[in-house]
């Protein structure tokens, strides 16, 4: 299978579940800003739209389906990450360079793996204090500080603690750099690049990777205001 | 002076009838081998540039196995690479008159009729397919917009025939080459021995008693070990022996080699002193220098060559204490067009090379060395604008700047002379064999289609055309008679008896242990070759030359120092081989200049020209091959005269001033 | 000519007796150096000192000391043909370096590449890709008229621009990941922008991956050092290519 025999599949491979992941995010996001809408504008009955988001995908199985698919597209990513590091260190050879290159390289393009590891941890921390509390708890019936669709409650009293917060900042920053080569870089690999395409393209990385790393953000400080300032969440 | 003969015009096998069907004749009544027998062929090809790459590759195709050396890492380095402006044919798409006859007439012309008429009537005609055979490989050739091949103007010809591949048609019709040979070395045919040197040709007698070549001994440069390798026939085509001068424009592995090992097994050694000098390259800028780099000849279209009118200006552009463009216009001598009205910056090479020396010879070079002229681009840049000549000539001048940091879009360039191209070679008759059976030579290293002088855009041409479409036929016209013949051991006596020699030789120079590095020789090798083998010659410096080239071996086997072991990576050792080597090279050059008493294309005798100090030919003594017969170590070779027979061209005096 | 001023410099070498055998950096002086002078003609210097003092010279490969052969590969201060943009190891001259500077010089590092001796490698593994399938399956003889074939301007030269590949191995040298792509991907490039090229492309573009991959380079991660290092400006638009050509072909099968 050529996906996983030669280098351009296995690189196929990343930048088609890469790509994935960027919708997914993008897709999150746009979820996410609906909380921000919450707060910041308000709906004339008081009640929050994010819940009736958060309500509409509980565990239907289209949002079962998505997350089974979403975690295997993770699992896939993470792991060629690791198949293809190992194969360009030992391509590298075993002797190194006594004087590192000196090329003005992208920082997040020579890191592209250390900032995939902090992507992960996030993602490990958010699935502990969101999805097993939401999507998880509703499924196991687990009973838990708000209900499992009560989405606004969940955001507020998790993102105000300024610990998570940090965690949180620290891994949208992990993430803007890993986007900002991952996309252009994906498209690169998959051929639809070109002369002209190559700066359009890494233009549209970075745009996209702002645009997601703003809109998370808006959502943290939505989430601080929201509970009137920090709260750490140990002290409840 | 040496033993003289005549040479019997039955040895250069020109196949009967008018010089235009001679090649389609020679086609249709040559012998073929079949198929099953190729199979059984061994062919050894020495050199994987243009002229060796092509015929392996070709041979390969056509079902030989084939065994092919080369002395660099990899095929596709050979020194063809480096040719910049482009490669002749009388394609005619111009619509500007140019035939097979056109491009026949003027490298003749252009070679000062000093080169067979046959072989070049047959390079003129093949040329077609070459560019045919390189388009179909996929050679990037430049193109109009109309989508057509497109053509430059080179020097010393009145149409457009040159096609060209960017600055860099050398090294895009070598990977074209390559390509093929690639193609067959995956197919098996062809065997690749890359970092090889040879070191002999392996001769055997065959029953009749006649000597042919059936294989070589070449150094592993890697490992240092002595290889045999046999064949059915073997081909040498290792470039040209420019490198005798230390310094010139050919690579740094380049060496005359191989030509001197089969001029010592039987190889005749045709016009040794045709060396051409090329007038535009970077000038020397001290003793340390190990290089000179080409400036590309088309500078010239647009450039203009000038020293200063008045010594003192000179005197001051040697101190240093002016630049070329603070010198005003009525004080500028553009002597070439002072000499040349009619062509101008556009004489052939030799022309342009011998003015530059006179003038520097003078006291007017224009560098601290005194070895320089200017080529100014201020006049173009004000006639075209500087997006025009950067358009133009932009990769150039940015060469030129990474070398001299000279700005030459501000400041004019300053060029010199330089050893380029060797046009004599290894003597070889019709079918590219040489004095030996079953040995040929190919490309430069041979010294067939270029008479004195070459004319630009020709090389490229004569090491496709003798490696795609001539060696492939007539080697078989040799093989035919060879199928019954069994793969030869290279346990035979002939093959251990060869390697001695060579490991021998090679003892004999670790054990020198002297106090000399072989570059320290090789250098004063080149000054000596310069000054008295170089532009202008004469009887006395030739003779002084010789002297002194003696003196230099005896320098070498007395003062080289080689260090570590010769059963080893050594590349000492390597130098040191081909350095005894160009030694013998510039003997036998002095001594082929020493005996053509007339100036001619790349050799220019000083007692030989007209009062206005241009070359004097002397057709009715020396229109002939100069060919040189080895006759044993420390004993003179034999001249053998090749005549020329001109039955289809007028020959003419040269003439670049009306 | 520039103004000539003279350097001492110190150079700091890696030098290796073979494949197997372990190396080490020896740090060589050289005085009175020309900033006219080329990196290599410093080196000769260097040598001609080492030979003098009966030491064996340093081993590195070289030949056309004009930027076209592709030969010379010194890893100079951190980078592939040193410290300019757009050259090969011959086109670098004193003048970059500085009075009493350490130069570092190290063979190209990639498992591809193996150390020979000192700074010379065996490349041989880039010839292999190209036998794998970087040419047109034509026979000497079989070839059409050359104006038969019509070629837009903009594909010859870009064909050209991609051609002009010299194999000397620098994006392998620069690339962290030790991938031949720009390599691969320049002579793919090539063919496929032609028509001539075009009939196998597919199976150009499979076979000459599978024989790199086989080779053991490494996987590109478009970090872009190989561009950045190219002596002759290959782009990673190439690659783009490449990339193409190779899954069309796979999705084609």
């Amino acid at each position: 299978m050529w996906l996983t025999s030669s280098s351009i599949g296995r690189k196929v491979v990343m930048s088609v579940t890469g790509a994935c992941l960027v919708l997914f995010l993008t897709f999150h996001m746009l979820m996410n800003l609906v909380y921000a809408y919450d707060v910041f504008v308000g709906t004339p009955a008081g009640e929050h739209y994010y819940d009736k988001v958060c309500e509409f995908l509980g565990t239907n199985w289209y949002a079962l389906l998505g997350t089974a698919g979403l975690a295997l597209l993770i699992v896939i990513h993470f792991l060629y990450a690791f198949i293809l590091t190992f194969q360009n260190w030992k391509a590298r050879g075993n002797d190194r360079y006594a004087i590192s290159g000196k090329q003005p390289v992208h920082w997040a393009a020579k890191n592209m793996l250390a900032l995939g590891v902090i992507v992960i941890c996030g993602i490990l921390v958010h699935l502990f204090n969101f999805w097993a509390k939401m999507m998880f708890a509703e499924l196991a019936g687990a009973e838990g500080a708000f209900a499992p669709t009560a989405g606004f409650d969940w955001i507020t009293n998790t993102l105000c603690d300024p610990v998570l917060f940090a965690i949180y900042i620290i891994w949208f920053c992990a993430l803007w750099f890993h986007l900002t080569h991952g996309i252009w870089s994906s498209m690169q690999t998959l051929g639809l690049n070109g002369k002209i395409w190559l700066n359009r393209w890494i233009c549209i990385s970075y745009i996209w990777a702002t645009v997601i790393f703003c809109g998370f953000f808006l959502v943290l400080v939505a989430a601080v205001i929201q509970a009137g300032g920090f709260h750490c969440i140990c002290a409840n | 002076m040496a033993i003289e003969h005549i040479m019997d015009p039955a040895l250069s096998r020109i196949p009967e009838g008018k010089l235009a069907d001679k090649w389609t004749n020679y086609k249709a009544h040559q012998k073929l081998v079949n198929p099953a027998n190729k199979r059984k062929l061994d062919i050894i090809v020495v050199g994987s540039g243009l002229a060796g790459g092509a015929a392996a590759a070709t041979l390969g195709e056509m079902g030989f196995k084939v065994k092919c050396f080369c002395i660099q890492d990899s095929p596709r380095r050979a020194h063809s690479i480096a040719a910049q402006g482009g490669i002749n044919a009388a394609k005619n798409y111009q619509n500007d008159g140019d035939s097979v006859y056109r491009l026949f007439y003027d490298t003749i012309k252009g070679g000062d009729y000093r080169a067979r008429e046959a072989n070049v009537y047959r390079l003129a005609e093949v040329s077609n397919n070459i560019i045919d055979q390189c388009v179909a490989q996929g050679v990037p050739f430049a193109r109009e917009y109309g989508g057509t091949l497109a053509n430059r103007s080179f020097g010393g010809a009145q149409v457009s025939r040159t096609f060209y591949a960017k600055g860099q048609t050398g090294q895009q019709l070598l990977l074209g080459a390559y390509s093929s040979l690639n193609r067959q070395i995956e197919k098996g045919n062809v065997t690749m021995y890359a970092r090889r040197e040879m070191l002999d040709v392996v001769l055997i007698k065959d029953k009749e008693g006649v000597e042919r070549a059936r294989g070589i001994i070449c150094r592993n440069l890697v490992t240092g070990e002595l290889e045999r390798y046999s064949a059915h026939a073997v081909i040498v085509a290792t470039g040209g022996y420019g490198n005798a001068y230390f310094l010139s424009t050919n690579a740094m592995s380049c060496n005359g080699g191989a030509a001197i090992q089969i001029y010592h097994k039987g190889a005749m050694f045709a016009n040794p002193c045709y060396a051409q000098i090329h007038p535009t390259c970077i000038p020397v800028h001290g003793d340390i220098q190990s290089k000179l780099t080409l400036m590309s000849e088309s500078l010239r279209n647009d450039g203009r060559i000038w020293v200063p009118k008045k010594l003192e200006d000179a005197k001051r552009l040697q101190r240093g204490e002016i630049r070329g463009h603070q010198i005003p216009e009525e004080d500028r001598d553009y002597y070439l067009e002072r000499r040349y009205p009619a062509f101008g910056n556009l004489v052939p090479r030799d022309v342009a090379s011998r003015a530059a020396k006179e003038r520097c010879d003078k006291g007017y070079g224009v560098n601290g060395t005194g070895l320089a002229v200017f080529l100014d681009f201020s006049d173009a840049i004000k006639r075209l604008g500087k997006d025009v000549v950067a358009d133009k000539y932009g990769n150039l001048f940015q060469m030129y700047q990474k070398i001299t940091d000279d700005n030459p879009y501000e400041t004019p360039m300053m060029i010199y002379p330089a050893i380029h191209y060797t046009m004599g070679g290894i003597w070889v008759d019709y079918e590219l064999m040489t004095s030996v059976k079953g040995l040929f030579c190919a490309g430069e290293a041979n010294f067939s289609d270029h008479g004195a002088n070459r004319l630009g855009a020709s090389a490229l041409m004569q090491g496709l055309a003798d490696g795609y479409f001539v060696l492939p036929y007539t080697l078989q016209n040799y093989l035919a008679d060879q199928i019954q013949v069994p793969r030869f051991s290279t346990d035979l006596p002939e093959f251990k008896e060869a390697e001695d020699a060579i490991k021998a030789k090679i003892q004999k120079i670790m054990a020198v242990q002297g106090s000399r590095t072989v570059d320290s020789i090789h250098k004063e090798l080149g000054h000596i070759m310069w000054e008295h083998v170089g532009m202008g010659r004469t009887k006395a410096g030739l003779e002084e030359g010789l002297k002194k080239l003696g003196e230099i071996r005896k320098t070498f086997w007395k003062e080289v120092y080689v260090p570590g072991e010769a059963n080893t990576l050594n590349t000492e050792l390597d130098k040191a081989i081909r350095l005894l080597d160009f030694i013998e090279i510039g003997e036998l050059m002095a001594r082929d200049a020493l005996h053509r008493e007339e100036s001619c294309g790349g050799h220019f005798r000083e007692e030989h020209q007209t009062e206005e100090g241009e070359a004097k030919r002397d057709d009715k003594n020396f229109m002939y091959v100069g060919c040189w017969k080895y006759m044993g170590e420390g004993k003179e070779p034999e001249l053998y005269k090749e005549m020329l027979d001109y039955q289809e061209i007028k020959v003419q005096t040269r003439n670049y001033k009306s | 000519m520039g103004k000539e001023s003279f350097l001492n410099v110190n150079v700091k070498v890696w030098r290796q007796r073979g494949p197997k055998e372990k190396g080490e950096f020896k740090t060589y002086r050289v005085e009175h150096v020309s900033t006219e002078m080329s990196f290599f003609e410093m080196m000769d210097t260097l040598n001609e000192q080492l030979i003098n003092k009966h030491e064996e010279p340093i081993v590195f490969d070289h030949d056309c000391r004009e930027g076209i052969c592709g030969t010379c590969s010194l890893y100079i201060n951190g980078r592939p043909h040193g410290i300019d943009d757009a050259i090969t190891t011959c086109q670098l001259h004193m003048r970059k370096f500085k009075n009493e500077e350490t130069i570092t010089v190290e063979p190209w590092r990639s498992a591809g590449f193996p150390v020979i001796r000192d700074l010379m490698v065996d490349r041989s593994a880039f010839d292999k890709i190209q036998q794998a399938g970087g040419y047109t399956s034509i026979n000497c003889g079989a070839a059409q008229d050359a104006n038969a074939i019509l070629i837009s301007k903009v594909d010859a030269d870009e064909a050209m621009d991609s051609a002009s590949c010299i194999g000397c191995g620098a994006c392998v040298a620069a690339c962290k990941n030790g991938s031949a792509m720009l390599f691969v991907s320049a002579k793919v490039s090539q063919f496929a922008l032609l028509p001539q090229g075009k009939v196998e492309a597919a199976r150009r573009a499979k076979a000459m991956v599978a024989r790199m991959d086989e080779l053991g380079f490494g996987n590109c991660t478009n970090t872009r050092a190989c561009e950045m290092e190219c002596p002759k400006s290959v782009k990673i638009s190439n690659i783009a290519r490449l990339n193409r050509e190779f899954i069309k072909a796979k999705l084609a099968d």
